[in-house]
């Protein structure tokens, strides 16, 4: 598509002859300019750099130097933790998350039920992670209230499970934001399902069960899976819980990321944030690009 | 699945959720109201919100950049968007796309490019953690793009701004005197999910050293965890409080549209 082409050239009519302007194709595209420019400074030249950069060594010359280092040992181990955590996260977070949609979809639309998830599923799944990783800190860390609860009653340690700064711990935590995130998405698909397909298909003497598998869950899959792989894209684009749960460490990829910005005067470290980050953005290119083709499909039924 | 056990089933189910959903935030509200060595309860911890000076600052600095950051969306996107509509519609795709992006280009990577941007910006308009206010903006489109589209879809814009033309409106006139006034939930709308997302956001805050009221929650726990549990406890309920002033905006929206 050539939609932007026309922008390229320089303006000769409008400036002249303001009066004329509607009849050049170019005078009114002159408008969009300053959002062009600004989302070009703020997005497009950060990206760039990234891009560049991952190619550059610490000379200035052009090099694969930082590339290689993603296939080294540390960075691979980040990558593949980051990806278990994306995939764990997302899948729970699907599962559960489309259940509790389906329990808010069959109460009517004005209730109070439904009311209160959608406004609690927003806040958490669209209120930044730091908020989060703390409460999970007070329930299950130090001095915390499940802690506490479980220290008198069960007599186990109170001084918190040291699981919830490690693995375990950030699928726990990220979970807590992937459920609503997924009642958000899924929720519309969900709305989108006729009740007149399944009067149809009862008509017809499909049971209930038949009427699931065979109509209703085949129509909802490239939704659900369309929703897993937003949250596996969120899950895996996530620092801030990480970052607030975890302060010193980097078992996954953005805390080494944030580890090379920190360190960056360590020999070899300068750029390799670069590269980091451009893995990083490959993956979620990745999965974005196959939820967009899935989101395709989607709205052809629903 | 006979009618009485599912119903038993759904509220067994909806209670779950709802314990696991209310316990962390039960404790962020155990945890700010207890004192950490004597375990009795005190206010201490919220008071401390209000007086403390890194706290009141951080407070601020976060509440003036989720305000500039709406103001930048606003003067940005709105017009942008509106002129789409009306004069460039074959720029339709090309804006969605950009505004989208950001949902593909991680925050986290954006600060890792930005280095030489922000040099220019720290240059040109001083070091400040208000300067966060434009990539912010970027930060946003894709919410902020979401809520306008859905207003200004409904509208016969076109057919508006024809009329306000041939009536001798110019176009600035057009824009700010009769579409935005009937996109204005849309914008509204837009504009709280910003606030909440500033009010929120850690990643590029943290890494460019401004200390913003996240950045300053995380930095605090280590020597108050009470106080930082309260300003967490505060914002998110600060974020509920927007996001229901949002739904029932959304509410009304719907009902006019509906007659």
């Amino acid at each position: 598509m050539s939609e932007a082409a026309p922008l390229a050239g320089p303006a000769p009519g409008p400036a002249a002859q303001p009066r004329a302007g509607r009849s050049f194709r170019i005078g009114p595209s002159v408008g969009l300019l300053p959002f062009f420019v600004y989302v070009f400074i703020f997005l497009i030249i950060p990206t760039i750099t990234v891009a560049v950069g991952a190619f550059r060594d610490d000379d200035g010359g052009y090099s694969l130097t930082k590339i290689r280092l993603l296939g080294d040992e540390t960075a691979l181990a980040a990558l593949r933790n980051s990806l278990v955590l994306s995939f764990s996260s997302a899948a729970i977070g699907a599962v559960l998350g489309a259940l509790l949609a389906y329990l808010v979809v069959t109460a009517p639309p004005t209730s109070a039920v439904r009311r209160i998830v959608s406004a609690v599923c927003g806040v958490l799944a669209q209120f930044g992670g730091v908020t989060l990783a703390f409460a999970w800190m007070a329930t299950l860390g130090f001095n915390g209230l499940l802690t506490q609860l479980l220290a008198d009653t069960v007599g186990t340690d109170p001084s918190g499970v040291p699981w919830l700064y490690g693995m375990r711990g950030l699928v726990l935590v990220y979970t807590y934001f992937q459920i609503p995130l997924m009642v958000i998405v899924f929720l519309p698909a969900l709305e989108g399902l006729q009740p007149q397909w399944r009067e149809a298909a009862v008509n017809l003497g499909a049971t209930s069960w038949q009427y699931w598998t065979q109509v209703a869950f085949p129509l909802l899959r490239p939704a659900f899976l369309g929703s897993a792989l937003l949250l596996f894209a969120n899950a895996f684009a996530a620092y801030a819980t990480a970052a607030a749960l975890i302060s010193q460490g980097s078992f996954i990829t953005p805390l080494l990321i944030r580890n090379s910005l920190t360190s960056e005067v360590l020999l070899g470290q300068r750029n390799f944030g670069f590269a980091l980050a451009l893995e990083m953005v490959v993956v979620v290119a990745i999965v974005m690009s196959l939820y967009a083709w899935l989101l395709k499909r989607t709205s052809r039924w629903l | 699945m006979s009618t009485v056990a599912w119903r038993v089933t759904r509220w067994i189910l909806l209670i779950a959720f709802a314990t696991y959903f209310l316990i962390p935030l039960a404790a962020l509200l155990n945890f700010s109201t207890k004192d950490p060595f004597t375990r009795e309860r005190s206010l201490a911890a919220w008071r401390a919100l209000a007086q403390d000076p890194t706290m009141t600052e951080a407070i601020t600095t976060s509440l003036l950049l989720a305000l500039l950051t709406v103001v930048g969306m606003v003067v940005l996107l709105v017009p942008t968007m509106i002129w789409v509509k009306l004069r460039v519609p074959r720029a339709t795709r090309l804006i969605e796309f950009l505004c989208l992006l950001p949902l593909t280009i991680p925050a986290l990577v954006i600060l890792v490019g930005m280095k030489n941007v922000y040099a220019w910006v720290n240059y040109l308009v001083g070091d400040s953690p208000l300067t966060l206010t434009f990539v912010y903006v970027v930060l946003v489109l894709p919410y902020s793009y979401r809520a306008i589209d859905a207003s200004l879809g409904s509208l016969d814009a076109t057919t508006l701004a024809e009329a306000a033309r041939s009536l001798g409106a110019s176009w600035f006139t057009v824009i700010t005197r009769v579409i935005l006034p009937n996109i204005w939930p849309g914008v509204l709308g837009g504009a709280f999910i910003a606030v909440a997302l500033v009010l929120g956001e850690f990643t590029i805050a943290s890494l460019s050293h401004y200390n913003t009221l996240p950045v300053v929650i995380v930095f605090i726990n280590k020597a108050n965890a009470p106080e930082s549990m309260a300003a967490a406890l505060a914002s998110l309920l600060f974020a509920a409080l927007l996001l229901v002033l949002l739904s029932f905006l959304d509410r009304r929206r719907h009902h006019s549209g509906g007659k």
